[in-house]
């Protein structure tokens, strides 16, 4: 790479400063982004339902549990960690909010925190095995996720808890301005965790810390903390994820998001995150989000086999791997 | 010129440039069978090119080598392997979970009937472990063995092939004295079975005892040589270092004598004992010794980034416990890493963001770190240190000399108390390296305390005021300016 001589104003030096802006930006946004207006275009051809106004809220509505799962999981993937429990994690919470609002008559308000606080507590779990225990967040995470399912079963013994108060489950059915309530809490979580990630320091640690964990280390930051606090984001954001879904199905079932975490970790990869750390962002993971979901309801519209949606998943997860990384 | 056809390993005019430095230049040698050749010099003389030249690792660009009369041209140390040269790296390379036998026969294990002959293996690993007078059972893993036996095993793997010439690079670094003496004996052993045996170390003790010719390497040529029972260590120690100085960056001496750091008997056990030193405003104290002296460890130690056991460190006479980087930066005391790329830099990130990196939460605006403070900061520092190359790129786009100054920048967007720098100027052209110099003195001019880290003599005792000599992690001196000759610098270091 050839060396720029010394510039001496600042005005030559803004040039370059907007040109490698916008080939940054060019750089983070086609991969993931022109998929995405593929497929909508592939899709609005193939079905008549497929732009209308109904069906795109309904994207975002079946999409909001494992939207607000993915901010988490890439926060956690940014440090170069991964996080394997937040599908169970949401079942725990859910099913503790349940149990303690049917068991105990505990006030509803109060059996829902106590559900975002065990969310939060297992994410404080993760973070300290995977820090100051120094096991591995694979191998951390995959226990805290095989301890938490089984106490979501455990707990009523397997059966689904069902009647929730109505103000609750209202909440689902709530439209502000025409947008449904789970649509606003995940586009504000995104927006808050973009925020984070770009303007505040502790947010942009965690580039630094995927980056390369010594330098930051040597910088001054406290890596351990900061990891913790991100595990336990995680955590806390599974549990929001969790009471999103016994809102809008009015039940608590032990095995709900099983099934997602898998979805959820290819929403941020297909979004550009690298499983190395120290590369992702908000913008590409909601984009990734948008993929998955319009994806999975394009499919079902024209009638693919549940059995073939996942094979489409996975080719597009590489698919988005390979361009991304002709993009680099 | 051309070598020998005479028996033995001959080079003639062998050199090699990497880059603008040119490592190694016209060096000529003579390795008859069944002698021990030692080869010494300072860090970074060209020794371990020399050696990587012979047994295959990288080719040279100019000379001519034969072995035993024969041209000799390996292209890689498999194919110096099968000529019959080894080397036997300084650093341990064996495979824990594996038993002794299968490292020592490991990539050519020996197969009977379709499966490994592990009987064979072991007695014949046996056979050579013996003639070493390595104690150890080829079966158990090599797990858990004391690293002097772990050595003793690299050195069966290296002669089970039967080479007829050897290369030890500092196999005694990491022995202790009863140690080292085994492997003088294995030494001795292999010469007396004919084995012509090149013995790299910086322990010139060991080198008078076992070598038969002795020959010193400065800047990459060869400067002098000696047979046996023709020199004495002042005279290698003299050959090492005896070069005239070309300059001179002298800051200028300390103004008053305010103490700032003060370290009173640091240690941490088994790597650095009893440090105990005072250094003042404006003062630079260099840090010299050989590698793995232990300097690194006691400026960490310092910096915060690894623990000591006992001792005490003082900043304005009070006395400090912190337990990371983060409280020795709030103490005062910055410290520029010796290894910029795994520790210094964020090579993926731009030059701008590793400059603002330990700084964010006290850059930000209303709460937020903007690209534009990011931006500015890291033009402030590129027009401070002279930085050439783009802030708004990865920073691995920049040559080594400019990263190396973003790696200053970075530390000295705040004024410290105390700033360390751990080799000042690893990999860096010579422009870049003046550049390096003036800074620090103007740092020690504006009553910085700065503590420098070197391997490179000269820098040390061109830069410093005073230089506090280390050797096997024991504080051997501090040399004021006007006692702090090579010569005397280098005795301390090799502990003669």
């Amino acid at each position: 790479m050839s060396m720029a001589p010394a510039e001496p104003g600042t005005r030559a030096s803004t040039d370059p400063g907007l040109r490698a802006r916008l080939v940054q930006i060019s750089r983070q946004v086609p991969g993931p982004l022109i998929g995405l207006i593929v497929i909508l275009v592939v899709f609005s051809f193939l079905s008549p339902y497929f732009l209308t106004t109904r069906n795109l809220l309904d994207i975002f509505s079946q999409i909001s549990e494992i939207g607000i799962m993915a901010v988490g999981s890439a926060l956690v993937i940014i440090t170069g960690g991964i996080d394997l429990s937040v599908g169970a994690v949401l079942a725990v919470s859910l099913m503790l909010t349940a149990w303690l609002y049917r068991d105990f008559q505990i006030a509803f308000p109060i059996a829902m925190f106590a559900g975002l606080l065990l969310g939060a507590l297992i994410g404080l779990l993760n973070g300290v095995l995977a820090t100051y225990a120094r096991i591995q967040p694979f191998v951390a995470t995959l226990a805290t996720m095989s301890a938490c399912s089984g106490i979501a079963l455990y707990i009523t013994n397997g059966s689904p808890v069902t009647g929730f108060p109505d103000y609750f489950t209202a909440l689902t059915a709530l439209h502000i301005a025409g947008i449904p309530l789970q649509t606003i809490i995940l586009v504000s979580v995104y927006l808050i965790a973009a925020f984070w990630l770009k303007f505040r320091p502790n947010g942009r640690a965690l580039y630094a810390l995927g980056g390369n964990e010594e330098v930051a280390r040597l910088s001054g930051l406290n890596v351990q903390r900061i990891k913790v606090g991100v595990y336990v984001i995680a955590g806390f954001l599974a549990a929001l994820a969790g009471m999103i879904v016994g809102s809008r199905l009015d039940s608590a079932q032990p095995t709900a998001g099983l099934s997602d975490l898998l979805s959820v970790i290819a929403v941020v990869v297909i979004g550009g995150a690298s499983l190395a750390g120290g590369s992702g962002s908000m913008l590409g993971t909601f984009i990734g989000l948008l993929i998955i979901g319009v994806l999975q309801n394009g499919m079902s519209l024209i009638d693919v086999s549940p059995n073939l949606q996942p094979v489409v998943i996975g080719a597009a997860i590489i698919l988005a791997v390979l361009t991304d990384r002709r993009a680099r | 010129m051309t070598p020998s056809s005479e028996a033995g390993l001959h080079c003639r005019g062998v050199g090699k440039r990497y880059g603008g430095t040119h490592a190694l230049k016209s060096v000529d040698l003579d390795l008859p069978p069944g002698s021990v050749l030692a080869l010494v010099g300072e860090n970074g003389a060209g020794k371990s090119t020399l050696n990587s030249i012979i047994a295959g690792v990288v080719r040279p660009d100019d000379g001519e080598m034969t072995l035993d009369g024969v041209p000799y041209h390996p292209a890689s140390p498999s194919e110096a392997l099968h000529q019959g040269v080894a080397l036997i790296h300084q650093e341990i390379r064996l495979l824990p979970e594996l038993t002794v036998a299968e490292n020592i026969f490991l990539g050519r294990l020996p197969v009977a009937s379709g499966r490994i002959d592990r009987a064979r293996m072991a007695r014949e690993a046996g056979v050579v472990l013996d003639k070493l007078g390595v104690a150890v059972d080829p079966q158990r893993k090599v797990a858990g063995l004391s690293m002097a036996v772990q050595q003793g095993i690299e050195i069966a793997k290296a002669i089970i092939r039967r080479p007829r010439y050897v290369i030890f690079d500092e196999p005694t670094a990491s022995l202790g004295g009863a140690e080292a003496d085994r492997i003088l004996e294995q030494v001795r052993a292999l010469r007396d079975a004919g084995t012509g045996i090149i013995y790299v170390s910086h322990r010139l003790d060991e080198v008078m005892k076992i070598a038969d010719r002795v020959i010193c390497l400065r800047d990459g040529a060869l400067v002098a040589g000696w047979e046996r029972g023709h020199f004495t260590q002042q005279d290698i120690i003299n050959a090492m270092v005896g070069r005239e100085f070309t300059f001179e960056h002298r800051a200028p001496p300390p103004r008053g004598d305010r103490v700032v750091l003060q370290l009173d008997g640091v240690t941490r056990t088994g790597v650095f004992r009893d440090i105990s030193f005072e250094l003042a405003r404006g003062e630079i104290l260099g840090f010299a010794g050989l590698i793995g002296a232990g300097r690194t460890e006691v400026v960490r130690a310092i910096a915060g980034m690894d623990r000591f056991d006992q001792g005490e460190i003082k900043v304005d006479g009070k006395p400090v416990r912190y337990t990371s980087p983060s409280g020795a930066i709030e103490a005062g005391i910055f410290m520029v890493p010796e290894d910029r790329k795994g520790q210094g830099l964020n090579l993926g990130r731009t030059a701008a963001e590793n400059i603002t990196l330990p700084w964010e939460k006290r850059l930000t605006r209303n709460g937020m770190i903007t690209r534009a403070v990011v931006a500015e900061t890291g033009l402030r520092q590129k027009q401070r240190f002279d930085i050439r190359g783009r802030l708004d790129l990865p920073v691995s786009s920049m040559s080594g000399g400019n990263q190396q100054k973003v790696l200053l920048a970075k530390w000295l967007v705040e004024d410290p108390a105390v700033f360390i720098i751990d080799e000042p100027t690893r990999g860096v052209d010579v422009g870049a390296k003046m550049a390096i110099y003036e800074i620090i003195r103007t740092l020690a001019a504006n009553g910085i305390a700065v503590i420098v880290v070197s391997s490179e003599l000269e820098e040390v005792l061109g830069l410093c005021h005073r230089v506090l000599v280390m050797s096997k992690g024991n504080q051997r001196g501090i040399l004021s300016r006007e006692d702090a000759t090579p010569a005397r610098v280098m005795s301390l270091a090799v502990g003669a």
